[in-house]
């Protein structure tokens, strides 16, 4: 004990909130907007559900700003379910963040679904009781997000889609990125941590209208020396100890059937997040069980093959390639 | 211990490979003859001699293993009397007699003379980690609660271990062990290896 005589108890830990994620591996994340969608969730074997006031196919459908839901849908599902509840909030929009924490939600998704907040920076997680988890394309953008605080990433795919080529593309440019950590020497290594690091000093730069150097604070009051070894640390525990992400990973942003969400687990996925997949479907209570246990068994194709039967229509769906250039909700953050 | 040990760790859903990893750790310290590895389905039950029942949700582990009929294998296993236990959170959950709330999502083992009550301390805000004294542990043990459940009552042949703000979260009965915390999330392996003394 060293001088502890009455032990305390310590809320929100790192230890806390990513142990927290480590609880929902092997899971399926739903999207949903009321606590009838939230009970077939829970009933269905969710791991946890993601409360909206729309789903991201409506978000992209209807336009305009895309905010946190309503506190009350919120709470309303908070009240209807025993699992987990997580919510999202604006990219950098750090006073929904706190909005939403002070109700209790067990994890807070700082979305690309949602419009963006703030142009420079992402939330400091770091500052908040409960985990985040933060969306990725790419190794540099999970870094960035694990260095301020996520207990959780998932790759972004492109929500609202129903097609999981993003979702594919992003893990798979995530772990071919890990790959090639490992014959990288020292040098290259400090080089690729200012490369990811860079995104942080062009923000300052903006803001300030001067170029920065190491001893300058570029967010909150790290300054973009402290950061680049930072990042560089989180790349040699990457490279060195665990050959994965140092947090656990989902994937999100297009699944819309079993078959997809067990690709996304042999990919080497955590789990999975369903957005719009599983309430704008034909029958959402039996593809919602489906998704589940084709989690559960992502190695076993005769039960992919056999919870896939007469699921009825997926979601319709959208080629990316029809979204215009300025649409596409993964470009949003950095 | 002169037989080699198989200890199965559930592998539905939850922090099965830390469990894996502290196991494999567990086993290695106290230089038992023992081999870890993740069973998944319900064939493997008579391949193994102990079971590891990890954390995660314990609606969602309930759902995949009553359904796969994994539930009922273990279940006749412990009737036998030959299945030593140790379950961590949602695992501890899943091994009560009965449940506080009556929402009946969560199949139960009935393993244990006790009665569980989930979330009790609250919900993922209220998650914490603390010291706590165990029984035949010299030093105090940092154990983490997540959205953890609480044991509300024990009877018969079941005895307390441990409490937290005088509320039980560690017990044993015969050959089964559960606990409301993660040890797996720490590297203290005191708790694996207290479970690899008892087989």
């Amino acid at each position: 004990m060293k001088g502890l005589d009455v032990p305390k108890p310590r809320f929100g830990t790192v230890k806390i909130k990513k142990g927290f994620a480590k609880m929902q591996k092997g899971g399926v994340v739903m999207d949903v907007t009321n606590a009838e969608q939230a009970c077939i969730a829970e009933d269905s074997g969710a791991i946890a559900v993601m409360a909206l006031e729309r789903v991201p196919a409506d978000i992209r459908a209807q336009g305009g700003v895309a905010r946190m839901a309503d506190p009350s849908i919120i709470q309303e599902i908070m009240d209807a379910v025993s699992i987990p509840v997580m919510a999202k909030v604006r990219i950098g929009h750090f006073v929904e963040a706190q909005a939403i924490e002070s109700l209790g939600v067990d994890m807070i998704d700082e979305s690309e679904v949602l419009t963006p907040a703030d142009p420079f920076y992402h939330i400091d997680k770091r500052k908040f009781t409960i985990p985040f988890v933060c969306g990725c394309r790419n190794l540099g953008e999970a870094v960035r997000r694990i260095w301020e605080g996520a207990a959780m990433i998932r790759t972004k795919g492109e929500a609202g889609t129903g097609n999981v080529i993003e979702a594919v593309r992003h893990q798979r440019m995530v772990t071919s990125m890990i790959k090639k950590l490992g014959d990288m020497d020292d040098k290259e290594l400090l080089k690729l941590a200012e490369d990811f690091s860079q995104s942080y000093a062009n923000s300052a730069e903006t803001l300030t209208g001067r170029k920065v150097d190491e001893s300058v604070p570029v967010f909150d009051d790290y300054t973009y020396g402290t950061i680049i070894k930072d990042i560089l640390k989180i790349l040699n525990e990457i490279k060195n100890v665990h050959q994965r992400l140092p947090v656990v990973n989902f994937a999100a942003g297009g699944i819309a059937t079993p078959a997809d969400a067990a690709i996304m687990m042999q990919l080497g996925s955590d789990g999975v997040f369903v957005g719009s997949g599983i309430f704008k479907s034909d029958n959402p209570k039996e593809r919602a069980k489906a998704i589940v246990e084709a989690v559960a068994n992502y190695n076993k194709p005769d039960v992919i093959a056999e919870v896939s039967k007469n699921l009825g229509d997926a979601m319709a769906g959208i080629e990316i390639d029809t979204i215009p250039k300025g649409q596409l909700l993964q470009e949003r953050g950095w | 211990m002169v037989k080699k040990i198989s200890i199965g760790v559930i592998g539905v859903q939850g922090a099965v490979s830390e469990h894996i990893a502290s196991m494999k750790n567990a086993l290695r310290e106290t230089k038992a003859n023992g081999e870890v590895f993740v069973i998944k389905h319900k064939d493997e039950i008579n391949e193994i001699d102990a079971i590891l029942f990890p954390g995660g949700e314990s609606t969602t582990i309930s759902k995949i293993l009553y359904k796969s009929g994994f539930h009922d294998a273990i279940s006749k296993r412990i009737k036998e009397n030959t299945l030593p236990i140790m379950g961590t959170c949602a695992g501890c959950v899943i091994l009560a007699s009965d449940l506080k709330d009556t929402k009946k999502d969560v199949t139960l083992l009935s393993a244990i003379n006790m009665q569980v009550q989930r979330n009790a301390f609250g919900r993922q805000r209220e998650s914490f980690e603390k010291y706590i004294d165990i029984k035949g542990f010299t030093d105090p043990y940092n154990a983490v609660f997540i959205r953890a459940p609480v044991i509300n009552k024990v009877w018969g042949n079941c005895k307390v271990l441990a409490k937290v703000n005088n509320r039980i979260i560690m017990v044993k009965q015969g050959n089964i062990l559960a606990l409301s915390f993660h040890p797996e999330l720490t590297g203290d392996l005191r708790v694996h290896r207290y479970f690899i003394d008892m087989l």
